[in-house]
């Protein structure tokens, strides 16, 4: 039970960083392969404002900077680095995004060196012999999720998210400013990484520049896995991926496989349907 | 004053010169009409006004403002609104939410209610079908869907590409009634159709594209008995 709790806890992870990516590539059309390397630096903003010290109002300011940094990035690689390239072949987005990423990384080695630096950042105690970390992380990341599709689905904004997504010159004639949208976009996935930085850092408390890799790309597989573009993909897909991932770690036999595990059923799912969960396929226009 | 005056457009595709400085006036009540076969540019020309496509030289003006750098979102507000071409709605979205972002330059909630009736009393079948999605309705319904969804702003100009493209004689002549209802309701037409006949039967002023440049213009009834036009659009 408490291994499936676990499980849902790092999914909501998953998710919430998984979300950020299907959120970009549905409106601009990208992949954002720097979307890890955000949550890095929102663990890096936490981690450097902790060093402030240890109170509850330092915790706090904590999260709000952390949040804002990346928001602040995720905007600023946007509008210098993609920007730029909007009419660009796909490929040479792909390949900026890459050098967003390995830049990213560089700065951070530059700043905070490449070892790995401690973070205690995590509430103690558990509640029905559940961490309350693991609780708060499956609560707050449901509530975000929950509120990020009342938004989508139940807003102007978000209306005109769905639009952008779906044909972007259409969307201008409504009126709709899609780089606004899209800014947005970058804003929330960006926003959504620095929750996930937060609670990945109560399970693992280590930061080094490459803290964000792993769960990048693990949940980059969560959302081809959902579906790339889909938002309830990218939820279930990053749940799914937590909880196969926890069950692999408790089953002693099979623990050392379980990345390899976790990847396979990306295949095994690209085989089965290669639009993932939830994907659909869009009719080309002509 | 002309509501929408274009002046030496042209508009290059890589090397490729599409439009060779074409040059022409929509004023205000009017239904105009560009005609020309497949290729001819049509389609560009409305891209270069509602500025989709950046890349050209001349200018544009509409209601008294050089609009030939807008950005494309902008020019809802200023009152222009578009059919594009292949109806291009919200596939996924409903019929309701496809009238919803039509409003979405503007704020009025009541005004939107008020407009939101008048289409569907427009075209009842739109009501009828408000919550079904807007994908799986017919060529007909979707282009019906289009030109309200245009007319939602509430436009001083309605550009209209090809609205008769892929529809049934029907609806042609359903979309066509409506434009006319809709031009003497007050709203200026620039209108782009290959179905020459149609187009010059409603317009009050039309234009022919030959390969990127005005090769004639006149009254449509002028273009209508014009033997050139007759044998290159009008089957003789």
């Amino acid at each position: 039970m408490s291994t499936i709790i676990d499980g849902l806890s790092l999914g909501a992870i998953y998710a919430l960083i998984a979300l950020g990516y299907t959120m970009v590539y549905g409106i601009a059309k990208m992949l954002n392969f720097a979307h890890g390397d955000i949550i890095m630096v929102g663990a890096y903003a936490l981690y450097s404002t902790l060093l402030l010290g240890q109170s509850p109002v330092v915790s706090v300011l904590a999260i709000i900077i952390s949040i804002v940094a990346c928001v602040v990035l995720g905007v600023v690689v946007e509008r210098f680095a993609y920007r730029p390239l909007r009419g660009a072949t796909p490929l040479a987005v792909l390949i900026t995004a890459i050098g967003v990423s390995y830049m990213l990384q560089s700065i951070a080695q530059l700043i905070f060196k490449a070892k790995s630096r401690p973070v205690s950042f995590s509430i103690p105690g558990t509640t029905f012999g559940i961490h309350n970390s693991t609780i708060l992380t499956l609560v707050v990341g449901t509530v975000v999720m929950v509120a990020l599709t009342l938004f989508v689905n139940y807003t102007k904004t978000g209306r005109a998210m769905v639009a952008v997504s779906e044909d972007r010159a259409a969307a201008e004639l409504m009126g709709i400013n899609s780089n606004f949208i899209i800014s947005l976009t970058f804003a929330i996935g960006s926003a959504l990484a620095a929750c996930a930085a937060i609670f990945y850092l109560m399970q693992i408390p280590l930061v080094n520049p490459t803290f964000g890799a792993m769960p990048g790309i693990k949940a980059f597989t969560a959302a081809v896995i959902g579906g790339i573009g889909s938002i309830p993909g990218a939820m279930i897909g990053g749940v799914l991926l937590g909880v196969v991932e926890k069950i692999c770690l408790s089953i002693p036999a099979i623990a050392p496989y379980t990345t390899a595990i976790e990847f396979s059923c990306l295949i095994v799912i690209l085989l089965v349907k290669p639009t993932g969960l939830l994907g659909r396929k869009r009719r080309e226009k002509v | 004053m002309a509501l929408l005056e274009v002046k030496n457009l042209e508009v290059n595709y890589g090397l490729i010169k599409a439009i060779k400085g074409v040059s022409f006036e929509v004023n205000e009540g009017e239904i105009v009409a560009l005609i020309g076969a497949n290729g001819a540019g049509k389609t560009t020309i409305m891209h270069a006004i509602n500025c989709i496509l950046d890349k050209m030289s001349g200018k544009v003006f509409f209601d008294g403002k050089d609009i030939t750098h807008a950005r494309a979102h902008s020019l809802v507000g200023m009152g222009m609104s578009q059919v594009p071409e292949g109806r291009r709605i919200f596939q996924e979205l409903t019929v309701f939410e496809n009238l919803q972002l039509g409003y979405y330059s503007k704020k009025d909630k009541k005004k939107f209610e008020e407009k939101l009736n008048e289409m569907y009393s427009n075209f009842p079948i739109l009501k009828e079908r408000s919550k079904q999605i807007a994908g799986t309705l017919s060529g007909g319904e979707q282009q019906m869907l289009a030109m309200s969804r245009a007319l939602m702003s509430s436009p001083k100009l309605l550009l209209l590409d090809e609205p008769s493209m892929g529809l049934s004689p029907l609806y042609v002549n359903t979309i066509f009634d409506m434009i006319k209802k809709v031009n003497e309701m007050g709203t200026t037409v620039l209108l782009v159709e290959q179905n020459a006949k149609k187009a010059l039967s409603i317009a009050d002023k039309a234009y022919v594209l030959e390969i990127g440049k005005m090769t004639k213009s006149g009254t449509g009834s002028e273009l209508l008995n014009d033997d050139s036009v007759k044998k290159a659009y009008l089957g003789g």
